[in-house]
């Protein structure tokens, strides 16, 4: 399955940053948006950094307040993909290296963001989808 | 748009497209008993079922065993079919906004995605969804012409679509006769001089896109032998870690079926089908007349991008394959409907969980939705199309609730048939496909084969109108 599937029933909206951005304005839009991460985009649009509920947990760990910038707490660079990237394939790489955020970027434009969770249903449906098949030339109907 | 109260039951919802995605999400809305709804199904065929009829292989009836299931959900009493209703031309989205609270396309992916290769239009250059149509009856394609006297037949794409067509160009006359292939394509293939058909993949074959059934299928065909370089079956080292790290049975049952097929020697059967992995077209070659005489292709290698996706790049290595019939099997691609906004580069309608999306706010347009090919691009199986219908319908039900639908002006159930009759529109009931179905099964039965379809509009009517005057008499 193709990346361009989980994307096509996703819509092209990505909640985005930029590096300046204040702290504290990125947490209070995580918060009230009830999102898990907020990509940071560079100058020409494209994807540098992702901020994550786990930057943020990791900096109250460590006792610091949020008085700086997304750029002093974000996570980069960041793992980009494509319409044409295999589900199987990334769903294997994001467990690996335990990533849930992946921004999609086509034609040097963001064209937007599955989550592990996005990619684990797509596959769940597909593998309900063959079953359902496969029972019906089995049974008949 | 501000939320109001639930529309006065029942729900009336209108389906364009009555595919498999179409009658999974009927089943969704009528198969429940919280909320009354009717439901309005229209396609621009007189017949349903979509790419079960037109699209499944003629040798693969058990997949269209399915159609039992869309015949029972069309039994509903508030279930009705208004077959060769054009959306756009006989019906528009204002009606469908007058006469329903919801409209569901389920209009699937009507066309080709094309190679984007020089001398893709050259004469012998098809798209394989247009063969796939003429061999099923489609009315559309019936008349169209292939070349069957060229000996070499490229195909471009290593999906189930691309086996479909190689195995339907190596059927012998004998088992083309045993399916419901249509007798002009009986006729056509039974007198092919095709002697070799080339499988063209991008990739390697860990990455192909067929499924087990279909390969392992090849290799019991009596007219053809099939074909594999052993240095092409073997996996390169990307490929098997991968495997080995996936630990995916199924495809590494496909691995081994392939690698089965490179040993076996040639039995001297009169056709073969030539498995290619790791090229990828480049040009089609003009005969100078204007017709395809070959394939320019280049040799890939596998790089793994961050991801850990495995694509395909190009070396410096080109070949010729000799080949004067070509079809590109690289994928279905969806139609914009009229008044319907439509991702061009997807090919799909953008929608958020199958709620269509206004493309310039991201909003969900109310009332409107999609499921099947046109919600998610063209993949998966004809049964990937019930989880995705059940999504939408889930969400057709939340939204009803809240009131965000249509505010039709007209919602009486006799106003489409009124409507359709005032427009000239001669429509297909679902009755009249049962006896349309009936009478090909009928005909199928004399002759040995599962049904002999009718493939043009004008021959459905005649057999409808002779067969009603039959009862009449009798």
């Amino acid at each position: 399955m193709k990346m361009a599937t989980v994307l096509a029933t996703k819509g092209p909206g990505v909640f985005t940053t930029t590096a300046a951005a204040p702290l504290t304005d990125a947490v209070r839009r995580l918060a009230a948006n009830n999102i898990g991460a907020l990509i940071v985009l560079d100058s020409h649009g494209l994807p540098e950094g992702i901020l994550s509920e786990r930057d943020v947990v990791r900096a109250l760990a460590a006792g610091n307040a949020f008085a700086g910038t997304v750029g002093d707490l974000m996570t980069s660079p960041i793992t980009v993909g494509g319409p044409n990237d295999d589900v199987e394939s990334v769903l294997r790489t994001m467990t690996a290296r335990h990533f849930r955020h992946l921004p999609i970027v086509e034609d040097g434009r963001l064209a937007g963001m599955v989550t592990i969770a996005d990619l684990v249903h797509a596959q769940l449906n597909e593998a309900l989808g063959a079953v359902h098949t496969l029972e019906t030339q089995l049974m008949g109907s | 748009m501000a939320a109001s109260r639930p529309p006065a039951h029942p729900l009336r919802v209108a389906i364009v497209g009555a595919g498999p995605a179409a009658f999974f999400a009927a089943e969704s809305l009528l198969r429940q008993e919280t909320v009354p709804v009717e439901v309005d199904m229209f396609d621009r065929l007189p017949t349903p079922y979509g790419l079960v009829r037109h699209g499944v292989a003629p040798d693969h009836q058990r997949i269209k065993a399915v159609t039992r299931s869309f015949a029972q959900v069309a039994e509903h009493p508030h279930f009705r079919f208004f077959g060769n209703v054009e959306f756009g031309r006989d019906i528009t989205l204002d009606d469908l906004r007058t006469h329903f609270h919801q409209v569901l396309f389920a209009t699937g992916a009507q066309t080709d995605r094309r190679m984007g290769i020089p001398g893709e239009d050259l004469r012998g250059s098809h798209p394989a969804t247009a063969f796939v149509a003429w061999y099923n009856g489609h009315p559309d394609f019936r008349d169209h012409v292939f070349d069957l006297s060229q000996e070499h037949v490229v195909v471009v794409g290593v999906g189930n679509v691309a086996l479909d067509v190689a195995r339907i160009l190596c059927l012998s006359p004998a088992e083309l006769r045993a399916t419901d292939i249509p007798a002009y394509a009986v006729d056509a293939l039974s007198n092919s001089r095709v002697r070799e058909v080339h499988l063209l993949g991008r990739r390697g074959p860990a990455q192909a896109a067929f499924t087990n059934p279909e390969l392992k299928e090849l290799g019991g065909l009596a007219d053809a032998d099939v074909v594999l370089r052993p240095d092409e079956a073997d996996l390169d080292p990307l490929s098997a870690a991968a495997l080995q790290q996936s630990g995916d049975r199924a495809l590494a049952r496909r691995v081994e079926l392939l690698r089965d097929y490179a040993c076996r020697p040639p039995t001297g059967k009169p056709r073969r089908l030539v498995f290619r992995f790791l090229v990828a077209p480049v040009e089609l070659l003009d005969d100078g007349f204007g017709a395809v005489a070959g394939v320019r292709v280049v040799r890939n290698r596998l790089v793994q991008a961050d991801t850990g996706t495995l694509s395909a790049e190009p070396t410096g290595d080109f070949e010729t394959i000799e080949a004067g019939l070509v079809f590109r099997s690289v994928g279905y691609r969806g139609v914009p409907l009229p008044g319907v906004p439509f991702h061009d580069r997807w090919g799909v309608i953008l929608n958020r969980v199958g709620r269509v999306l206004d493309q310039s706010t991201d909003d969900p347009i109310p009332g409107e939705y999609v499921s099947g090919w046109i919600k998610r691009g063209p993949s998966g199986v004809v049964g990937t199309n019930k989880p995705d219908s059940v999504e939408t319908v889930a969400a057709m039900f939340e939204d009803a609730a809240l009131g965000l639908t249509f505010q039709p002006a007209e919602p009486a159930r006799d106003a489409i048939p009124t409507l359709l009759c005032r427009r000239n529109v001669e429509y297909f009931t679902f009755d009249d496909w049962l006896r349309l179905d009936a009478l090909e099964c009928a005909a199928g039965a004399a002759a040995g084969c599962p049904r002999v379809k009718f493939t043009s509009v004008s021959d459905m009517r005649a057999a409808l109108q002779s067969s009603e005057a039959q009862s009449a008499a009798g």
